[in-house]
């Protein structure tokens, strides 16, 4: 930081700004939350706000928003001002991409610099897709769920191409963490969104077993279970007819371990007309040790309820609105 | 009632030692060798969290209460120190001044805290210098008018309050503003050009329902636009196709109340979602698989609270479940204007449901009032766990809040620590502005915080003197 300092020259003594007057602040007589600016910073904005005010779109302006920019990336005015001169002066826009670049690395959790990212993405048009998926993929590698960054993947996927090997990706990602649920929403975006895979309809049984295999080596995880029933988001009478499904339930039901997101699967299944074998019902019941006996001549759903109520109690308000507000065929 | 987490100590350290990601039972050893970086940084947050729940639960009862206790003079203290001056360090907040307003002054407001006339004048002074003369607010004095600084500023003025802060508001150019940054799409923009996302259509739609400006020009294709941000997960992302996400799940929510669209969302996988994002360190995740952070209190706590008042709506989707939701929008699109429509059920019989109706949308200027003066079914998270990870786990006892322990405070994360505060202690109030019984507040009861105004997250009675100002102007 100080070193930034002692190299810093004051537009005061530049002799290419001699011509500009910086304009100041116009926060008044006492503001509210005043901030103690550094001259470096107060004087880099005096001048910005000149050529801001004067329109003036030239080189020495993108040099002073790159300084601007670099004390303060979430001033979206200066990126605003940023691109009407980089339009004005026809800059080099793979140039502007390397440095924008650089910058994101450094601020990877900033609006403003993944907005910029589009715009130029967009102008450079399909032929930076690649480039652009591989710049994602190494903020991935420091953080895995990124918001901005998997926004603009996604965005790159959509408006420039690259698919091909995007669901490979995914697996690639969740081989590394399963309960990167960032991955997981890639993956459903990816097959049902990819031109090359046919969309949902014709993934659905192999995504259905991925799931499933997720689920089974780690039935804890929350990411997989909330996956499978995306795979039938409104298609319930498919979700309760695939005996995978119902299956997957009933096994890690049985192990007695991390029951509630089968529990709540389940309860899921019956709301929208599962029937139920003797062998869930059993399932269930082996659960129900401490749920009082007066509930022994309830329904399936409305037991479940009941054990979610005590096993997880966090939500004992949410399952027991669950189980007064059952559809009325499996009340 | 919910008893409080500390009275059923076996609650909380069985939850946190039977969690998702401690260490594996023997008999799973030989598959489970290496963790996920997701088990690994959620182990840590546990093993932290726990730790200060254990030296609770082990404290005689006159410490737990002082453990429990709102440091509110500590809190004032740094607030205020903020509202008069901030560090060299703040630059990379100098394009969010109007927030820093809101944060602080919203956060004064819930710990009733009145301001000095002078500091009150000076905030609307500063403010007005945020003001584009074409509408809107920017960061800082001559900044671009932004969407989300023009709801900090907006909703700063309405907690101050005076009629010369809400008479400085400039509503015809304040509406230009808005229907200029709307995309032909229906959704918004955050500036001229800039990212169209759920926060760009929440502070439009919130800033126009409070100033009495809304109507179907601001509101045409923004539902359509929220119900494609609707994940397979049930929660909100910011844009179509991303990740569900406690902060856009609130924005998403609150703007389909505020046009009266909310009965288009499958309730019941947005309910569902929110609800399992209550973790076992009692506070709020903003993710699926991410770690607990205080500011989720608000965007999580405060989408369940709103929730509550949406409960028979969601109760008669779960009635007509056998019918997907995508047929039941295709049967809303055909019935834009019928309240009531017949839909077959299995057994071959038919059963009327009543809907909000559609062409109410738009017409929503007083729906903030409305929308509070619906009944309060209860919360369906666990408001006394909440407000256990508040106090114990963001409070810092020099004053602020912070999102986790191990994080340092600061102004975003008290105002939505002090906000999620709120929404859980009233959260088993029957009327919006009732006290609440004194076994739903945590700690001593002089913790009690003002009710806010779910919607638009200010304190209630800013809201109700807003309202009535606003409403006689056309
Ligand atoms: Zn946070």
């Amino acid at each position: 930081m100080s070193s930034d300092e002692d190299e810093w020259v004051p537009f005061s003594r530049r002799p290419e700004w001699s011509d500009v007057k910086p304009v100041p602040q116009d926060d008044g007589p006492h503001p509210v939350v005043p901030i103690a600016y550094r001259a470096d910073f107060r004087e880099t904005m005096d001048y910005f706000r000149a050529v801001y005010l004067s329109g003036e779109r030239s080189h020495r302006a993108l040099n002073l928003t790159a300084e601007a920019i670099s004390m303060n990336p979430g001033n979206y005015t200066v990126w605003y001002f940023r691109r009407l001169v980089l339009e004005a002066v026809d800059a080099d826009l793979n140039d502007e991409m390397e440095y924008i670049n650089c910058v994101a690395s450094k601020n990877s959790k900033n609006y403003q610099i993944w907005h910029h990212k589009r715009w130029l993405a967009e102008k450079l048009g399909p032929e930076v897709a690649q480039k652009e998926l591989e710049f994602t993929k190494r903020i991935f590698a420091i953080d895995a769920k990124n918001y901005h960054a998997w926004s603009h993947r996604q965005w790159v996927l959509d408006a420039l191409g690259g698919w091909q090997n995007e669901l490979d990706y995914c697996t690639e990602l969740l081989e590394d963490d399963i309960f990167n649920n960032s991955a997981w929403n890639q993956r459903y975006f990816v097959i049902t969104r990819s031109p090359l895979l046919g969309g949902l309809q014709s993934m659905r049984e192999s995504e259905v077993s991925y799931a499933v295999e997720a689920i089974l080596s780690n039935p804890e995880n929350e990411s997989p279970w909330r996956y499978l029933r995306g795979l039938y988001k409104g298609d319930p009478n498919l979700l309760i007819c695939n005996n995978q499904i119902s299956g997957v339930c009933l096994q890690v039901l049985k192990t007695k371990h991390n029951i509630i997101f089968p529990l709540s699967l389940l309860l899921e299944l019956l709301c929208h007309g599962f029937q139920p074998s003797t062998e869930f019902v059993s399932a269930v019941e082996a659960l129900r040790t401490s749920v009082p006996e007066s509930s022994s001549t309830s329904s399936l759903a409305n037991t479940i309820c009941s054990v979610l109520e005590i096993v997880d109690p966090i939500r004992s308000n949410y399952w027991s609105w669950r189980r007064s507000h059952l559809p009325s065929q499996v009340c | 009632m919910e008893s409080s987490p500390i009275d059923s100590s076996s609650n909380a350290s069985s939850g946190l030692s039977s969690s998702t990601s401690s260490p594996p039972h023997s008999d799973r050893d030989h598959r489970q060798i290496t963790l996920t970086v997701t088990q690994l940084e959620q182990l840590k947050v546990e093993e932290k969290v726990s730790e200060i729940y254990r030296i609770l639960s082990g404290a005689p009862a006159h410490t737990q209460t002082l453990m429990l206790e709102l440091w509110r003079d500590k809190h004032i203290e740094f607030l205020t120190r903020g509202l008069n001056q901030l560090g060299p360090t703040y630059r990379v907040l100098d394009a969010n001044r109007p927030w820093l307003c809101y944060w602080i002054i919203h956060s004064m407001a819930l710990l009733r805290e009145s301001l000095d006339i002078e500091v009150e004048n000076n905030a609307v002074d500063f403010l007005s210098r945020c003001k584009d003369i074409n509408g809107g607010y920017g960061g800082g004095p001559g900044q671009l008018p932004h969407l989300a600084t023009t709801y900090a500023a907006v909703n700063t003025l309405v907690t101050l309050g005076s009629n010369s802060a809400l008479l400085s508001i400039n509503r015809e150019a304040l509406r230009e503003f808005l229907l200029r940054m709307k995309d032909f799409c229906g959704a918004f923009r955050m500036h001229h050009t800039g990212e169209m996302d759920v926060r760009a259509c929440y502070t439009a739609i919130s800033v126009a329902s409070l100033l009495n400006i809304l109507d179907f020009e601001i509101t045409k294709g923004v539902g359509d636009y929220i119900l494609r941000c609707q994940t397979y997960e049930g929660g909100i992302a910011g844009e179509p196709g991303s990740e569900a996400h406690g902060g856009y799940t609130f924005c998403g929510l609150a703007t389909m109340i505020l046009i009266n669209e909310v009965h288009r969302l499958d309730l019941t996988s947005l309910i569902d979602w929110v609800a399992f994002r209550q973790g076992l360190e009692f506070g709020f995740q903003g993710r699926t698989n991410k770690l607990v952070d205080g500011c989720y209190s608000f965007w999580q706590g405060g989408s369940l609270f709103l929730i509550q008042r949406l409960l028979s709506i969601a109760e008669n989707q779960i009635k007509s479940l056998p019918m997907s939701i995508e047929q039941e929008q295709l049967s809303m699109e055909g019935n834009v204007d019928s309240a009531a429509f017949t839909v077959p059920k299995p057994d071959g019989s038919q059963r009327q449901i009543h809907y909000f109706e559609n062409k109410d949308a738009g017409k929503g200027s007083a729906t903030g009032l409305d929308f509070i003066r619906t009944t309060n079914g209860g919360p369906l998270f666990h408001s006394i766990a909440l407000q256990q990870y508040i106090l114990l786990c963001s409070q810092v006892l020099e004053g602020g809040f912070k999102d986790k322990p191990g994080k340092v405070r600061d102004h975003y994360h008290s105002c939505y620590c002090l906000s999620g505060l709120s929404v859980s202690q009233y959260s088993f109030s029957k009327s919006a502005d009732s006290p609440p019984p004194p076994n739903a507040v945590l700690g001593p009861y002089s913790n009690l915080l003002e009710p806010v105004h779910p919607l638009y997250n200010l304190v209630l009675d800013k809201y109700y003197k807003a309202h009535e100002f606003f409403s006689v102007m056309s």
